[in-house]
């Protein structure tokens, strides 16, 4: 009896883990810039509802190499994401703190087992990337999308100072 | 360690491409006011070393080397002085009609070496370079002169205060610096060592950069003269700065860096 329920238990388990995951791809552009000084931006990357209520974070890039934490001086400058977030938290956060990026495209990837999205209820989003950088300014870029994906998309808008080219594509 | 042995350390150090990055943060001093009327005037002004302009932030302004000349070109003591976590603040009384000058200047030498590893920095006067440690290796120097400047005038703009001292950059003014308004014509000249200095990069960002998504900087180059015109659209405490680089004369191999910082006040008309 108890090696039946066993088998069956592993033989869903297997089942789960082989059904295709919906992801979501970002590519996000760190730009080029001719500046005296260049830092590298603070970067916070969140979901938001289409009301533009909180839903998930799915990445923080800031200065984690400064002791003392002290690279979480300048969270304060991602403005928008503080407020709806960030100031709640406590840093560094496993899974979402990361190191900031140099010039160039970086991409990221979340299916939708990612503690982020897998509570997403059905509806309309937005996906946000702001970024801020020292002795520069600060951006935001707001991409929309709708959960769960039905369809294969992929669409793209471009900051003009602090972000470069930001793809999000989703696959059902 | 000689003065000409380590000359050659730093141009072997410097020769490897490396160079003392530029400062990341900007010092500014903050006048209370720059345009004064009546019989009893003072003002305060605050310093600060930050980033973002002018918010108090990394840390106070040293004011070690803090000069306040009257109108007629005395010295005036500062007072109230006091030094807090990122902020400096001190007063200074107005007693005579005309344009008080407050400078803040620095010369010296500043160095960078590793010793047992680690990185150090090491700050004092050409002649203090002896103090240096000999093991020191990696040895990077800059000759540095800066100066940064405020003016305040009670009643009518004076002059006296701009007569050129011919060392490092300095302003010169066709237009008062206590005379800007928006929307005018304003003339600046610039003079590095008593000549002007030219093709050089003038920086002005006005305050309240927390208030806005971009620097918005104003960027002019000074011409043949030395010299910039310029309006300003908007009303408000601007900084100033002008940077030059050049190959240090008292010492070999190293570079010498110039700055020039001010804080103005335009005026709405």
């Amino acid at each position: 009896m108890q090696w039946k329920t066993t088998a069956a238990a592993a033989l869903l388990a297997v089942g789960s883990s082989t059904a295709m995951a919906a992801e979501l791809k970002l590519d996000v552009e760190i730009p080029a810039l001719q500046v005296a000084e260049y830092h590298r931006p603070y970067v916070a990357i969140w979901v938001e509802t289409d009301r533009g209520r909180h839903q998930a974070d799915l990445a923080v890039w800031y200065d984690l190499e400064l002791k003392d934490n002290e690279g979480t001086k300048w969270l304060k400058d991602l403005r928008q994401w503080w407020r709806r977030s960030g100031r709640q938290l406590e840093f560094p956060v496993d899974g979402l703190s990361g190191a900031t990026r140099p010039v160039g495209v970086h991409s990221l990837t979340f299916t939708d087992n990612h503690v982020g999205l897998t509570d997403l209820k059905p509806g309309d989003y937005r996906l946000v990337v702001e970024a801020a950088r020292e002795v520069g300014g600060r951006e935001l870029v707001k991409l929309p999308f709708s959960w769960p994906v039905t369809a294969t998309s992929e669409q793209t808008q471009s900051g003009e100072h602090e972000l470069g080219r930001v793809t999000l594509s989703l696959q059902p | 360690m000689n003065l000409k042995k380590l000359a050659a350390c730093s141009l072997l150090a410097l020769g490897m491409g490396a160079s003392i990055e530029a400062q990341a943060h900007r010092a500014w001093m903050l006048p209370s006011a720059t345009v004064l009327s009546g019989e009893n005037a003072w003002i305060t002004v605050d310093g600060a070393i930050s980033n973002n302009l002018f918010y108090f932030e990394h840390h106070p302004l040293q004011l070690d080397n803090l000069e306040i000349l009257s109108p007629g070109g005395k010295l005036v003591q500062a007072q109230n002085l006091s030094k807090g976590k990122y902020r400096s603040v001190f007063d200074v009384e107005l007693a005579e009609e005309g344009t008080y000058t407050l400078q803040n200047r620095n010369q010296g030498v500043f160095g960078r070496y590793t010793l047992d590893g680690e990185m150090k920095r090491w700050r004092g006067g050409v002649d203090e370079i002896s103090q240096i440690p000999a093991e020191a290796e990696d040895l990077r120097l800059s000759e540095i002169d800066s100066r940064m400047q405020v003016f305040v005038t009670k009643g009518a703009p004076t002059d006296a205060n701009f007569t050129p001292t011919g060392q490092g950059i300095e302003l010169v003014p066709v237009t008062h610096p206590n005379d800007l308004f928006t929307d005018e014509p304003v003339e600046f000249g610039f003079l590095l060592d008593g000549e002007p200095a030219a093709d050089l990069e003038v920086t002005l960002i006005r305050h309240g950069i927390r208030y806005r998504d971009q620097v918005d900087e104003i960027i002019v180059k000074t011409d043949a003269k030395g010299q910039i015109n310029l309006e300003f659209a908007k009303p408000g405490m601007y900084w100033l700065e002008v940077e030059a680089e050049q190959e240090s004369k008292l010492l070999e191999g190293a570079k010498r860096r110039l700055s020039y910082s001010a804080t103005l006040e335009v005026l709405p008309l």
